[in-house]
This record gives structure tokens, sequence and C-alpha cells, in this order.
């Protein structure tokens, strides 16, 4: 067939432009917001009405920054989210793949009902859970530097510890380990390997995409995390950023502080979800069983 | 180095028997190939001896001990799949010093055991490379490398040569012919190439069905099968095999014959065939020789003749419209429609009850 060079260019072009397009509708609101958050509040109210909205110019300063920090205490509230979403990542990337190990490779009584029910649990809505649930926390006991206690609200643990193990990570390692060439595994039995041994030297070294799947997933939830601190935190150490953003909206609300805060804790999300996208394309591309 | 010994092994998966109450005895030392067709077992045979599945009935000992209940690693085997498996995210150094690595043995002690496999198959230059960087041969050396450092007492081949292309699958089947004559250890190599059972083994298994058909040394079940199985699986292109009428029966031989072939005496070796009934001749492609006109056994038309150089395959439309393969071990020209007839030595004939 002939090859049409002018064709295959307005081809081109035409997919280029729509790809901008969607590109255009999903950064708007970012350049809303970071502009935004750079403007004074009657400056910012009167741009919405033209283009100068996603348009650095005018009264541009760093005064809504500092405006959010005296308003609330920012650092507390990122330093809270990060520690609460980095400890639930890595004891959930930890719990699930270990279950999903057991139920990908191990044979036991039961499995696939144990299975079926865990899967089950990815229709429950979490506000169904959440009372019961607090309930649950809010008697449970826990030893700590300070010996038994009990009731575990106002803490880190209760924002991390039932966030751990959920259904849909479980069942994404599932899956790929499922995928996984049952060869490998049986290599790595008859050479010796423990069932422990075949889990870290043999099949998490190959999970990297599952890894980062999940990671991302677990992160997006655990950093947006609002309707369960809100019930299970009372007190301003342990809230997390976005019970925070509640500190904007009492008497009167200072849209250009709001935009700044939003700010402040949307780009670090960014930032990570394009360095694990980058991570996440080379565990694919490391993990080319059969060449 | 260790005998193997199977004595009635059966596996089921569910209702349905995959084994079917297998017994082999495997010296130390011996080279004993499974071979059979797509499901016959043999994989899964082998994948029990590995630990790999566990057996519904039966007793397994390596080395005069039971290993039934026994994981993979304490029972002293090491395995090359078909698909090689050895590990992507690992160079081949770290693959083939992967069951050293998790027995816990000395750097020291690993450099020198990697040397020497890399040594033997010849790959010293490969070992920092990964995986990826390889070709098909080169992978299934890493993986017959990772199975040799451990020294194991049985090497189990599961296929190993199926992946790669036919040059290579030789080179590979005469350096595994080569490892063996070296390392003098029991090795279990399951394949459906006929070619690697007949060059490897010392013994052949021949399996159809969860059974075995026959265990013999190659040679053997080439000249003496003990079925018709066996007879028509071993051997390229495989015997033919004619229905042919018992005209008479006398003591250790039976007169046969049909329409396209005159009246032979062929030995019954103590099968049972009833005078007047049926009967199946098997007469190997290449024990037939073309001879002159009037002289001739059995009677055919030429359909089809494949010039391979240092041989001719010719098919053969018999009188009674049966087709016949004959191979001549000459460049011989043949065209489609020629009258042939064709002479054998009926003592290298076999005559096989018609059911089986």
């Amino acid at each position: 067939m002939a090859f049409d060079p002018d064709n295959y260019g307005l081809r081109l072009f035409v997919r280029y432009l729509v790809l901008c397009l969607i590109a255009l509708i999903f950064i708007f609101p970012l350049v809303f917001m970071i502009n935004s958050s750079f403007k004074p509040d009657n400056q910012l109210l009167a741009d919405t009405s033209s283009l100068r909205a996603f348009l650095p110019v005018g009264d541009i300063s760093l005064d809504n920054y500092f405006g959010a920090f005296r308003r609330a205490p920012v650092a507390l509230f990122v330093l809270n989210s990060v520690l609460v979403t980095g400890a639930t990542v890595l004891l959930s990337l930890l719990i699930c793949s270990l279950a999903a190990f057991s139920f990908a490779f191990l044979r036991w009584k039961g499995r696939d009902v144990v299975l079926s029910i865990v899967i089950a649990t990815l229709i429950i809505p979490f506000e169904t859970i959440a009372i019961p649930l607090l309930l649950l926390v809010s008697k449970l006991p826990w030893i700590g530097l300070e010996g038994l206690q009990w009731g575990w609200l106002n803490t880190y643990r209760v924002q991390i510890i039932p966030w751990i193990a959920d259904g849909l990570t479980i069942f994404l390692f599932v899956q790929y380990f499922k995928g996984l060439p049952g060869e490998l595994i049986e290599a790595g039995r008859v050479e010796g390997a423990s069932w422990w041994q075949v889990y870290y030297r043999i099949v998490m070294p190959l999970s990297g995409p599952v890894l980062a799947t999940a990671a991302i997933l677990k992160f997006l939830v655990m950093y947006n995390q609002y309707l369960w601190p809100l019930i299970v935190v009372q007190q301003e150490n342990y809230r997390p950023i976005m019970v925070g953003l509640g500190y904007f909206f009492q008497l009167n609300v200072a849209w250009g502080e709001v935009m700044a805060y939003l700010t402040l804790i949307t780009v670090p999300v960014l930032i990570f979800y394009l360095f694990l996208q980058r991570a996440f394309i080379a565990s694919i591309a490391s993990t080319g069983v059969k060449g | 180095m260790a005998e193997v010994s199977l004595k009635g092994i059966k596996k089921s998966y569910g209702r349905v028997d995959v084994i079917k109450g297998v017994d082999i005895h495997i010296n130390d030392g011996e080279f004993v190939v499974f071979v059979g067709p797509s499901g016959c077992g043999k994989s899964t045979l082998l994948r029990m001896i590995a630990g790999l599945e566990e057996m519904t009935e039966g007793i397994l000992e390596i080395g005069g001990r039971v290993v039934n209940e026994l994981q993979p690693k304490e029972r002293g085997v090491a395995m090359v799949f078909q698909s090689y498996a050895i590990f992507p995210h690992m160079t081949v150094r770290e693959n083939i010093a992967f069951g050293l690595t998790i027995a816990g043995a000395s750097k020291q002690e690993k450099e020198q055991k990697v040397a020497e496999a890399a040594r033997i198959l010849q790959m010293e230059h490969l070992l920092d490379r990964r995986p990826s960087q390889l070709s098909g041969g080169q992978r299934q050396r890493v993986a017959i490398g990772r199975a040799i450092t451990r020294k194991p007492a049985v090497f189990l081949f599961d296929e190993p040569l199926s992946n790669l292309d036919a040059a290579l699958r030789m080179d590979m089947r005469m350096e595994i012919g080569r490892l063996r004559r070296q390392l003098g250890t029991t090795m279990i190599y399951v394949t459906h190439d006929q070619v690697e059972a007949m060059t490897l083994a010392d013994r052949i298994v021949v399996l159809k069905d969860g059974q075995v058909m026959q265990i013999g040394a190659p040679m053997e079940l080439y000249h003496e099968p003990a079925n018709r199985f066996v007879a028509g699986f071993l051997g390229a292109p495989s015997m033919n095999f004619l229905t042919v009428d018992v005209l008479d029966l006398d003591g250790e031989a039976a007169t046969v014959g049909n329409r396209a072939l005159e009246p032979i005496r062929v030995a019954t070796r103590r099968r049972p065939f009833r005078k007047d009934g049926k009967a199946i001749l098997g007469i190997r492609p290449q024990h037939l020789r073309a001879v002159q006109s009037g002289k001739g056994m059995l009677h055919g038309v030429v359909a089809h003749a494949e010039r391979l150089g240092s041989e001719t395959v010719v098919d053969l439309t018999l009188r009674d419209d049966r087709e016949l393969i004959a191979a001549f071990n000459e460049d011989k020209i043949f065209q489609p429609g020629d009258a042939l007839e064709l002479a054998f030595d009926t003592a290298l004939a076999h005559l096989f009850p018609e059911e089986g």
C-alpha cells in the first residue's frame, strides 16, 4: 500500500491536537489553583470571569502562603499525613503481598473461599463500617511505652492499622502473582528455597509493576483521608491535611489562602506520582521474563 | 548419585486418573528417558519425583530413602525446566549460584563452583550478563549450570530442548550426552521427541495414558516393541500397520496376507492370534525395498515422493487402497503414478493382535 506522508502528517497533527485539548482540560484546575494562590482575594474573584484566572498576572505575592501558615499548623498537618501515608503504604505492601502470596502459591484448605470473601469486601463502602469500626478502635488495647492502654483514638496507629490490609491491594497482588511463570517458583523450590525465600528472593524482585501500582493507589487513598481521621482524631497533634482544610472555612473564607494550602498539599502528590510512574514503566520493562 | 524407585505410583485429579500405577526402577548413574505423546503423564511423573506434585498412591524412593513426604529441597534432586525458569532479575552468576546462596555457602565456595559449572558448560564469558541478554541455548545452559552446582543425586529434565530450534537442539542434545558422561549422575529426562529418547537414553520408558507401555534399551524397543503403540511411537517415519488376514497358524509363526500382500510367514512372538481372524502387520519403512516386477510381496502405486538427499521417502497407495510409507536409503526419482513392487525381510516384520 502506498504511504502518503501528507496524510500521515495530518493524522499525527489531529492526534496531538486532541491529546493537547484533553491535557488542557485536566491541567486547567491545577493552573487555576496555583495561579490563584499568589493573588489577593479581590483580584482572584474578579479574575474568575476572564482567562486571567489562569495567568500569573496582577498583584502577585506569597502573602497567601504566609497567611495559610498563620491560620493553620500546615507543617504539622503535612508531617502527620506523610507519616500516616508512608507507614500505611509500606506496611500495606508487605502485609498484602504476603497474604496474596499465600493465596497464589500455597495450598491450604478453604483458600479459595477466603479469597472470595476478601475480594467481596471491595463492594462494602467504608461509610457503612465507619461507626462499627470507630466503636471497635475506641475500645482496643495497646501496649506502648506507657504500658497498657485502652482505646486507640487520637493516635497515629488508629489512622494506620485499619487501612493496611484491603481487598483491592490483595487482589492486585494475587492477580499479578498468578501471572508470574509458575516454573520460576518451582525452580526456586527445587533449588532449596523455603516459601519465605521464594517470596523475597524471587517473587518480590519480580513484582515491581504491582508494587508501584499498589503503592500509588494506597498513597492516594491515604493522602486523601478525610472521614476516618475526622471521627477518630480530635486533637490537632495527629490531624492530617485534609481535615486541616476545615481551618480555612471557619468564619471568613480566604480563598487565596485556601488555594495556597491546596497547592501546598497537592504539589507533593503530583511529584510523588510522576516519580512512581517512571518507576512503574521501568519495572514493567525489567520484568520481561521471555525475551 | 542414587537409585530411584517408583512403586505403584498413582495420581488422580478428582476422578480423573492421570497416572494409573507405575513401577519403574532406575539404577544408580543410569540415564532414563520418559517418552510418550502429550498428556501421557510423563511430566506429571517427573514432577512427582521432584516433589512438585503430590502422589495419590504409591511409594517413591530416592537413594533407598522413601521421599513421599519430603519437600523438593530435601530430595536431593535438581531440575531443568522446558521454559528454562532462570530468574530474570539475577545475573547468570547469581542464577547459577542460587542453590548455593540458599544453602548459605561461603562466597569462596560459590565462586569456585560457579567457575567450575561455567567451565563445564563453556559459558565463562556470560557470567555477568542478565538472562534477557542471552539466546535460548545460552539460557538453557544457565539452567543446567544452576542444576549441576549443587551436585544433586538425581537430575530431572523436563523437555529441556523443546523451546530450541532444530540445529541448537542437536547441539544441546550432544552437550547433555557429554555432561552425562562427565558427571555420571542418575538422570531422568522427559521428552516427546523420540530422537532425543533414542540417542540419550540407557533405557527408555514409553508411557501412554498414565501407564508404562514398555521399558528397555532404545534398540530393544526399536527392534522388539512389546505392542503396537511402542512400535508406532519409535522410529521415523513411523512403522506401517497393515490389517491382514491370518491364513494359517503353526506354532511360532502365522501365515498372513491380504489383497495387496502376498501370503508371508511372520513370527507370532507368543502373541495370541486366531486362524481366519484379522491381525496387524507392522513393517518399518526402512525395511522395505523396491524390487523388479513380479518379485514383490506388496503392490502399490506412488502417490507422493520426498527426496531428502540421503534418503527417499515414498508414499504409496496399495492395491487395497491403503497407504504405505517406504524409506529407501538412497536418492531415487519416483513419479506419482509409478507402479512399484516392494519386498521386505519377514524376520523384521511384527505381527500384533488386532485390538492392540
